[in-house]
Formats: structure tokens, sequence, C-alpha cells
């Protein structure tokens, strides 16, 4: 590209030697750059910080003082955590939604990576009338905002499929914890046009070899599904299940749709909005309370950072 | 101050029929793919061996195994996407010509009201503001520390501070930043760092959130938080991509820093940069969880995703909400197809 004409600007320069004056200003140079970048990623984790210095100190201190007063005046306490995990009512039981999150969660991931992966392998390897269209069909999905599909999906939940006065399917009418299976539904149906579209991407490029030598040998399709593509797609799998489960973990708006409000059900990130809500003066309940939501993800995140990275540059659309 | 551990049984004992559930299900597709054509397979062999006795040609079906096995393989996918997500999205676009209750057809009385409606109109212009700033600011910041921590003793490190708001909900991510901006009277101490500023620097404490318009632009800051590291992530990638020799030959040219980003570093990315950007905006346009959380969309903060909420599930206006469904889909459509084609061209490319 523009690249390619090198006789505007940069040809004119003589090929400069590097001068001792020169040699300091870029060592300088890099200084400064390095001085930049360690200030902003303070910056950058400064308010992190903040709320987990807050969530260790006593009510009354946060209420009056600043948490970066904790440093000429250090006061530590776990009651914060106490509180908001373990009480019961209206300030807290985060405990009781920590395990919603962790029951929303695991299927939630669990169910769509599994039909993906079949999915994605019948796409690339099985040769089939439709093929690319269908293919080009689940991808193209991806456009589709779940705002759409959240009214009457919860329709269809609640009062079933009726058509011209016929009950086709009836209502789920699940009450309390049953109201998971939902959230588990909804949950899958979003994920699967990015989870196909990402695994087709890894096993379309497995080599074609292989299959037909297992071909050859008389192996079936579910034979070579289980024991040469899995295997060899696992840190695919790894990639989009941590992505799914940070989607998941923190969503919002699929959970307070579907899983309704109530500590039978909800998870902890409807609990905190709501806290945020009707208690937003409450900081040493909100900090301690998003310190459990956060921690969960964070030691995911940081101990796989590898793989979530290689999903994010893998495939940068999420639907 | 108990904690009733009993009364949380259920919930495991659900989450245990999911996991069941799951083994089931995959496990018995596996399974049944595994026994069906084993099962023909030796009717077929007899077949064969009776055929061959008495002379008749040999039946062939084998194109139609393969796509019985297709159809099992893509089931559970494409009854999750068709219950899931074409009828109702199709329904909704129905719903969005329809009354609150969903009865009548109202033509386009539902896209008319978003735009004369003053605070829908509102919610419209937040909502602009907010996938104009967002990319371009979160991609720029990216960017800049792409550059300026590459090649760094400590990058990883330092790149892990930045991306490290993505493992953050967005709710807690509010919370963080609600505590920044939290106001306490002129005569107390403050504890939000924000207003601690403010103070030390010699100027009022103010209620940030509730100063509008500029309370939408510190909602802003908070995604821009979360996706710069997104961007940098990206972008770093790719700058590491640039070929050495490419690099060895500008520095040979003796071009200087600011050169090389504009003359090598930029149009080498760009690719990259436009799938952050487009991808930045897309998350932009439907976010929900930030104003929801910091604001509940009061204070002239509302975006079209929080209001779709409110409409829809709260007042029970389903023809508003749909159409304002609709009218984000409008708005994502031509982001993500530009997205697509750029990713198919880089694939071929």
């Amino acid at each position: 590209m523009t690249t390619a004409s090198p006789t505007v600007g940069a040809g004119v320069q003589p090929p400069a030697p590097l001068t001792r004056a020169a040699r300091v200003r870029k060592r300088l140079n890099s200084r400064t750059a390095t001085l930049v970048s360690i200030v902003l990623a303070l910056l950058w984790t400064i308010p992190t910080f903040g709320l987990f210095i807050s969530s260790f100190r006593p009510e009354d201190q946060i209420k009056t003082t600043g948490w970066w007063t904790f440093f000429s005046d250090p006061q530590f306490t776990l009651q914060n955590y106490q509180d908001v995990l373990f009480s019961t009512g209206s300030s807290g039981q985060l405990a009781s939604y920590f395990i919603n999150s962790l029951a929303i969660t695991i299927p939630s991931v669990l169910f769509p990576i599994a039909f993906a992966s079949l999915a994605a392998y019948a796409l690339a390897w099985i040769n089939f009338k439709g093929r690319d269209w269908l293919y080009i069909g689940i991808f193209a999905l991806q456009i589709v905002p779940l705002q759409m599909a959240l009214v009457p999906l919860l329709r269809f939940f609640s009062t079933g499929v009726t058509l011209g006065g016929v009950q086709l399917l009836p209502a789920w009418d699940l009450v309390d914890e049953q109201k998971f299976a939902q959230v588990w539904f909804a949950h899958t149906c979003f994920a699967l046009p990015f989870a196909v579209y990402l695994l087709h991407n890894f096993i379309s490029q497995l080599p074609g070899d292989l299959m037909e030598a297992a071909r050859v040998d008389g192996a079936t399709h579910p034979k070579i599904f289980r024991t040469i593509v899995l295997p060899l797609i696992t840190p695919a799998l790894a990639a989009i299940g941590i992505f799914q489960f940070l989607w998941v973990w923190n969503d919002l708006l699929v959970a307070l749709i579907f899983a309704g409000g109530g500590d039978e059900t909800a998870p902890l990130t409807v609990r905190l909005a709501e806290l945020a809500g009707t208690r937003g003066n409450e900081w040493q309940r909100l900090t301690a309370g998003a310190f459990v939501s956060i921690v969960v993800p964070l030691l995911v995140f940081l101990s796989l950072q590898r793989y979530f990275v290689r999903g994010l540059l893998a495939g940068s659309v999420k639907g | 101050m108990e904690f009733d551990f009993a009364a949380e049984q259920p919930k495991f004992l659900m989450l245990m029929y999911g996991l069941i559930a799951f083994v089931a299900v995959v496990g018995g597709l596996l399974l049944l793919l595994d026994v069906v054509p084993a099962f023909f397979a030796r009717r077929r062999e007899a077949q064969l061996v009776a055929a061959s006795a008495s002379g008749a040609p040999a039946p062939r079906r084998r194109k139609q195994r393969e796509g019985a096995f297709a159809f099992f393989f893509l089931l559970p996918t494409l009854l999750f996407l068709t219950i899931g997500l074409v009828i109702p999205a199709v329904r909704t676009t129905l719903l969005s010509f329809m009354d609150s209750s969903s009865t009548n057809w109202v033509g386009l009385d539902n896209y008319g009201w978003m735009f004369d409606e003053d605070s829908i109109f509102r919610v419209l212009i937040n909502t602009l503001i907010w996938v104009l700033l967002v990319p371009l600011v979160a991609s720029a910041f990216g960017l800049i520390y792409a550059v300026l921590v590459d090649k760094a003793r400590f990058e990883s490190a330092a790149k892990s501070l930045i991306f490290l708001p993505m493992a953050i909900s967005f709710v807690g991510a509010a919370i963080i930043w609600k505590f920044i901006y939290a106001y306490r009277g002129d005569e107390q101490d403050q504890i939000g760092l924000l207003n601690q500023i403010v103070v030390t620097l010699g100027g009022e404490p103010k209620q940030w959130l509730l100063d509008s318009p500029l309370n939408t632009f510190l909602l802003i800051v908070i995604m821009v938080w979360i996706q710069a590291g997104f961007a940098m992530v990206v972008l770093s990638a790719a700058i590491k991509a640039i070929p050495a020799d490419i690099i060895e030959a500008a520095r040979l040219d003796g071009t200087t820093p600011w050169q090389m980003f504009w003359r090598i570093t930029m149009p080498s990315i760009r690719p990259a940069l436009i799938v952050v950007v487009v991808t930045i905006s897309i998350a932009t346009l439907k976010v929900f969880d930030i104003v929801r959380t910091a604001t509940n969309g009061n204070y002239d903060t509302n975006v079209i995703a929080t209001e779709m909420y409110n409409q829809a599930f709260r007042y029970g206006e389903n023809g508003q909400g749909s159409a304002l469904a609709v009218f984000l889909f409008v708005l994502v459509l031509p982001l993500v197809i530009y997205q697509i084609r750029n990713l198919r061209k880089q694939r071929e490319g």
C-alpha cells in the first residue's frame, strides 16, 4: 500500500548512523514509553483496586472516608463478606446467588459446545446436499441480536405453542429452581451460531488425509468424531468454553428475563444490579458483593488467559 | 445471620438433572449413531451374502447414510436455533407492527412513536453518542498502548492489567465506577475518587451521575475501560505479525518512529483495526447492563437496549419493545455484514 512509495519522506533522510546523541534519545524515548505505559496500566487498575481495598474496610470507615485513607489508617475486617454472603433477607445472601450462578453457568457452557462441535463436524466433513447453504445460514444468524428473540422466547416458555387454536406444545410451567432449564435453553440458543462458526474454523482445517485414512479403515463418522476430531480440537474447545463461561457468568439481560429475580434462580449479576439500585449507598455490601461476583471469572481468566486470547483472535463476532 | 445450606439442595439437584440430561442427550446421540449403523451394516452384509449366493447385483445405498449421519449431527443445533432464534426473530418483527397486547395490526405506528416521542428520541441520540465514542476511544487507546508496550520487558504483565476488566462483568464494572463517582456533601470527606480529585484541586463536589449530558459520557468511560483491553490484545497480535524484514528494512532507511507508525504499522494492521472497531461497535449498540446498573436509565442516560427491556418487560408494551429490537437489528445489520465480508476476505487473502 502506501509503504510502496519510498521516495516520499522516508527516502529523503540519509540512513542515520547511530550517534551518541541519537542513542541517548532512543533510550530516553523507550524509557518515556515504558513510563507512560506503566502509568496507564496503574490507572487502569486503580478502580478495581479501590473496590478491593474498600471491601475489607469496616462499614463506618467506608461510608465516611475514601479508600485511600486505608494506607494511613489501616483497618481490616471480613465482616462485609460475612454479611453479604450469609445474612438472610434483602441485604445479601449472595452465597445463595453464587450457587445459582454456578447452576446456570455449567450446563449453559456444556450444551452449546457439545451441540456446536457435532454440527461443525457435520458441516465440515460429511458430504450432503445443501451443506454450504446450511453453514451460511447458521453463520448469518450471528447478526440477530438476542433482543430480537426475548419476547417470543419468553412466551414460548410461559404459554407453549398454539397454531390456529391447537395447542402444539404445552407451556413449560416451571417453578423455582426448575427455571434454570429456561436459562440453559436460552443461553444455548444464543451461543450456538458463534460456537458453530468458531469450531467450524478449527475442524475444517484438520488434515483431510487423517479422515480419509480413518474412513478407509472402516471408521464411521461418530467414531472419527470421538477418537480423532475431539482430541485434536481440545484447545479450541477450551477457548470457546472460557468465552462462553465468562459470557454466561457475567450476563445480566438473559438472566433477568428467564430466571426471574428470586433467590431460587437469579444469578449474582441480577442480585448485584438490584442491590446497586435499591441500596446504592450501602457501599460495604456493594464492594464486597461486587468482588464476590468478580472473583470466579477473574481466576478462570488469569489461569486460562492463553486460551481466551486465542479464542478472541480466532473470531471476534459474537451475536 | 444464618445461612441455611439445606435450602440450597434443590438447586444442586436441578444442576444434576441438567448434567444427566447433557450426558443422556449427547452420549445417547453418539451411541445411537454408533449402534444403528452397525446394525444396518450387519444386515447389509447378510443381504450381500444372500445376494452373492443368488447371483443378483448388490444394492448400493451409501450416499443416503451420509445424509442420515449429517441429519443427526446437526439435529440439536438446528432444533435450538429454530426454536430459540429463527422463529422468535420472525415473530418479533411481526409483533413490532402490532399493538401492546399483540392482537391488532397497527402498521408503522410503533416506528413512528420512536421518533415522535421526545424521551425515545433522546434514547436514540444517546445510543448514537455511545456508538460514536466507545469504538473510537477504546480502539485508539488499545492501539497506542499496544505500540507503547510492544517488546517492553514487562509486556505481558502490563497487558494483563489492561486486559483484566474484560473478565469483570458489566454489572461489576458499573459498581466499581459508581463507587468512583460517589458523592458526599460539601462538608463531609469525599469517598468517591473523582470528587476527591475535584475537591483537592479546589472544586465543588458534584453528583456526577445526575448531571445530564455529562453522565452519559461518564458511563461511556466504563465501557471504554472494559473494551480497551480487547482492542489492545487483538491489535498487539496484529503488530507482532508484521514481518520482521519489513521493519528491519524501514529501520535501515532511517525512518523515525513516527513514520514507522503511520507508514508501516498502520497499513499492516488495518484489517485487524477494522475488526476491532466493528466488534466494539456491535457490543456498544447492545449495551444494557452498564446503564441499567449505574442509573437504571434515569437522568437522560437511557439507550436502546435498556428502553427495549423497559417497554417489553416492565410496561408490557410488546409492540413498542419489539419495534426497538428490530431497530437495533437494523443498526447492527450493516456492521455485521461488513465484518463477515472482511473476515472472509482475510481468510482467502
